[in-house]
């Protein structure tokens, strides 16, 4: 009987293999015979060596693991949509795993005595299930993928935007490698294997008249064409395209294309009748297109305007792309990346710097707060900063804010313009609030700390994350000197910030799936950045402070710090640092990809891995909002 | 007094086959016991008024639900209400086989068994049913009810932070449990989203101490 029930079925399982080469009427058959099981988290479905069931199974929601009890190890996570349980059927022996439910589940049981005259039908599903008995994996078409912790996705379409191309000057080796046409192939192969270069000039009184390039011996002397002991003139491609020495990218790139060539000569008059002062190849051209963070950091510098160095943060995100694409470990990634993103702020206030009438009065501070200050930050987000400056007479107060309120809209403005967004809660140094003098922050700070109410909590927390983007020092440290001493007098403020640690929603509800958003514009959408990232910030936070360490206020070195310091806890404090990190590729990969901060996730966009992947980074942030509950004993503060 | 009491001899066999299950006592092992959880769809919120439109039910056994032995039945109507039509979809006559009430109670009597009937705000649900048998002069119906607003409740913690409301929809709580809520408003669909909330409820409670069958009924 067809029914709203086994059509439910129906239109789960036909996404999944083997059942998406079904007909339909095949699946329709099968749905109606399919019985829905429930399974409590941790409950066994079948056990090692119990005779086999009259259904296999498909996990409908949930995850179950299949396990060899002998060795309790975990062989294999099924997820939703995964099958198991279906050799023993078709072996017509007994399980040899035990299957558990590893969350709370939902399964599909598809009887066996229906499936077989299908799949025996099929050639297609007899084959998968050949393949997939033969790998001995659930799904062999997910196999290159398994272990990897995210899919590999293409993402030329950053990387094709064109960078810089005539922001700089293309930089070309001068160490000139020459010989004379005289030369036997031979030795010049020699001298080039010697230098571990790919190509020489060959120069006939002291002007440039052919180039040999790997490809030349390959081509031309290794097929047979000229014999070794030939002279290089009769190899080299003649002429050499010449070019003076103050040539763009842009120039040296079309050069190239239009003549089908990778070598650019540099010559002091351009032309092949003046000497030769370097050599530009193609692989030059690619360093300086953005591949290198020193050239970029020089490049960023040598800019007076703002809008130039929102097209080189366009080369920083094709850096950050490359280096994911690499697996470059994420603890370096972020390090040249923060490098980058501080240079380009400290560029911003430089130029805006400039743009006032007179110079600061007095020594300030730019401070970089939150996820910013923490150098977590590797996609452009809502800019956090508040600016900071010298004790002035009373009398010069106002006019010394009004002047700094006013570098900070030149400020904050550049910085909207290279692509950080302006806080939705103001939190920026162009509000009021947020552009003090020393002597007002430090009563600020006071207050907080000494009335910690969730706002409070709120403010101060940011306030721990900071670090220095701009200026001067001394400031920052007076500062951070004033919150340690304010904080051990008041120390049941550190247990208001546990507790505001512990106030995240959580990243999965009810023992379930991910909770996701229920309404407003990211709706359906999983908020990495609250729900995940967040409780760990949080947690890192806290404890490094009852620790009273400073100068550290990156989450993971945090986590490691703690690692150092409570050789007890080492293993969740580095399963925490690692979950932190996972975290931030995962919102870097989704940003970079969806082209926005990645805070908010598609989860029907995730693969099965990523989710799980996901998944388990929640377990450290359980764990340690655990141990923060009983450390801080939170919960005196609520009954 | 006699014309409201009816002698049981009166009563059909399909009631009198219904009656007797009931003889012998039920399980104790939680596990083995037997749950019907259905949804009705009706024109209105009357019980003397209103008339049920569908009736639909899954079965729980062994914490699973067999596709194949599903409920579901459509009722002929005499009385029509629009207001209640764009809600459920079901039009008067329209494209489903639909047989009489008193054929629908009949295949409801049987299906049910002396199965425990669970329902989302069950009141309502046996009302209507206990209404339709009544217009038939039959009795009313035997079976141990459970309603998961109320046990729903049961596994909320208390504390003075979280008021539990007085009142739990069964959107809240598809929404809790993540069930999806395909098929919504439709007899079967309601039915099979309160037996997923219902399974999901029961496992939640085992954990608690001095789970019992008779706990949930306190």
């Amino acid at each position: 009987m067809k029914n709203l029930i086994s059509e439910r079925v129906a239109d789960f399982i036909k996404n999944y293999p083997p059942f998406n080469v079904l007909d339909s009427n095949s699946l329709f058959e099968l749905a109606e015979q399919v019985l829905i099981v429930y399974k409590e988290k941790n409950s066994i479905i079948f056990s090692v060596d119990e005779p086999q069931h009259t259904h296999f199974y498909i996990v409908h929601k949930g995850a179950v693991t299949l396990n060899n009890t002998a060795t309790s190890n975990i062989l294999d996570y099924c997820d939703e949509g995964d099958i198991f349980g279906l050799r023993p059927l078709f072996a017509n022996e007994n399980y040899k795993l035990e299957a558990r439910a590893h969350e709370e589940c939902i399964l599909y049981g598809i009887p066996i005595n229906i499936f077989k005259p299908i799949a025996k039908k099929n050639d297609q599903v007899t084959i998968f299930l050949m393949e997939s008995f033969a790998s001995n994996t659930r799904n062999p078409y997910a196999k290159n993928q398994k272990g990897q912790l995210y899919d590999y996705e293409g993402e030329e379409e950053v990387t094709k935007e064109v960078v810089l191309p005539d922001l700089q000057l293309a930089s070309y080796s001068k160490k000139l490698i020459t010989c004379s046409t005289r030369t036997t192939i031979k030795k010049a192969a020699d001298i080039m294997s010697k230098k571990k270069i790919g190509s020489i000039l060959v120069t006939s009184k002291d002007l440039p008249v052919g180039i040999i390039t790997d490809k030349d011996f390959r081509n031309k002397v290794i097929s047979g064409e000229q014999p070794i002991d030939a002279s290089v003139k009769s190899i080299m491609s003649t002429p050499v395209i010449t070019y003076p020495k103050n040539l763009t990218i842009t120039q040296a790139q079309m050069a190239m294309m239009k003549s089908n060539i990778s070598h650019l000569i540099i010559t002091e008059d351009g032309t092949p009748n003046s000497s030769a002062l370097g050599i530009l190849s193609k692989h030059d051209v690619m360093v300086s297109l953005g591949d290198n963070p020193a050239v970029l950091v020089k490049a960023i510098k040598r800019t007076s305007r703002i809008k130039k160095i929102k097209q080189i943060r366009k080369s920083v995100m094709v850096l950050l792309t490359g280096y994911l694409e690499q697996n470059i470990p994420l603890g370096l990634i972020a390090k040249i990346i923060s490098e980058l993103n501080d240079t380009c702020i400290k560029q911003v206030v430089q130029i805006s710097l400039a743009k006032m009438d007179t110079p600061p009065p007095v020594k300030f501070a730019w401070l970089a707060l939150g996820s910013q200050g923490r150098s977590e930050q590797l996609l452009h987000t809502d800019q956090d900063n508040a600016l900071v400056f010298e004790n002035v007479p009373e009398e010069d107060l106002s006019k010394t804010t009004t002047y700094f309120l006013e570098l900070s809209k030149h400020i904050t403005k550049g910085l909207n313009t290279i692509g950080y967004e302006y806080c939705p809660a103001d939190m920026m140094a162009s509000n009021p609030k947020w552009c003090l003098s020393l002597e007002e922050w430090k009563n600020k700070l006071s207050y907080w700390i000494g009335n910690p109410g969730p706002n409070e909590v709120l403010m101060s927390s940011i306030f721990f994350d900071y670090s220095l983007a701009y200026g001067e020092r001394s400031l920052l440290d007076n500062m951070s000197d004033h919150i340690f001493r304010t904080v051990q007098n008041y120390p049941i403020f550190l247990v208001h910030l546990a507790n505001g640690a512990l106030q995240s929603p959580s990243p999965t509800g009810f023992f379930r799936k991910f909770i996701i958003e229920q309404d407003g514009q990211h709706k359906d959408s999983f908020d990495l950045k609250s729900r995940a990232l967040r409780p760990l910030v949080d947690a890192a936070r806290v404890l490094i402070l009852s620790h009273s360490v400073k100068a550290i206020s990156n989450t993971w070195e945090r986590y490691e710090k703690l690692a150092e310091l409570e050789p007890n806890n080492k293993e969740l404090y580095l399963a925490c640092s690692y979950a932190t990190k996972a975290l931030v590729k995962f919102r870097t990969r989704q940003g970079l990809a969806n082209h926005d901060s990645g805070r908010f996730i598609q989860l029907d966009q995730l693969s099965k891995q990523e989710k799980m992947k996901l998944k388990r980074t929640f377990k450290a942030i359980k764990e340690i909002q655990e141990l923060i509950t009983l450390r801080f004993k939170v919960t005196n503060i609520l009954g | 007094m006699g014309l409201f009491k009816r002698k049981p001899k009166n009563l059909p066999d399909y009631w009198k086959t219904y009656e007797s299950l009931f003889k012998d006592s039920q399980t104790k092992n939680f596990n083995e016991l037997t749950f019907v959880v259905l949804d009705t769809e009706t024109t209105g919120f009357s019980f003397d008024d209103d008339r049920i439109l569908s009736i639909g039910a899954v079965k729980i056994k062994n914490e699973s639900i067999s596709v194949q032995e599903v409920f579901n039945i459509y009722l002929e109507q005499e009385k029509f209400s629009k207001e209640t039509v764009h809600v459920h979809g079901l039009l008067k006559n329209g494209q489903r086989e639909c047989i009489s009430e008193i054929a629908a109670l009949e295949q409801f009597l049987a299906y049910v068994g002396n199965a425990i009937i669970v329902a989302h705000h069950a009141g309502f649900d046996m009302g209507m049913l206990n209404t339709a048998l009544e217009r038939h002069s039959l009795p009313k119906l035997k079976n141990m009810v459970l309603d998961t607003g109320i046990i729903y409740k049961k596994t909320l913690i208390k504390s003075y932070l979280v008021q539990p409301k007085p009142n739990y929809t069964l959107d809240e709580l598809a929404e809790k449990f993540s069930i999806s809520r395909k098929d919504r408003h439709t007899a079967l669909g309601d039915a099979y989203i309160t037996a997923v909330a219902f399974l999901k409820i029961i496992s939640r409670l085992k954990e608690k101490k001095n789970f019992s069958l008779k706990s949930l009924f306190r």
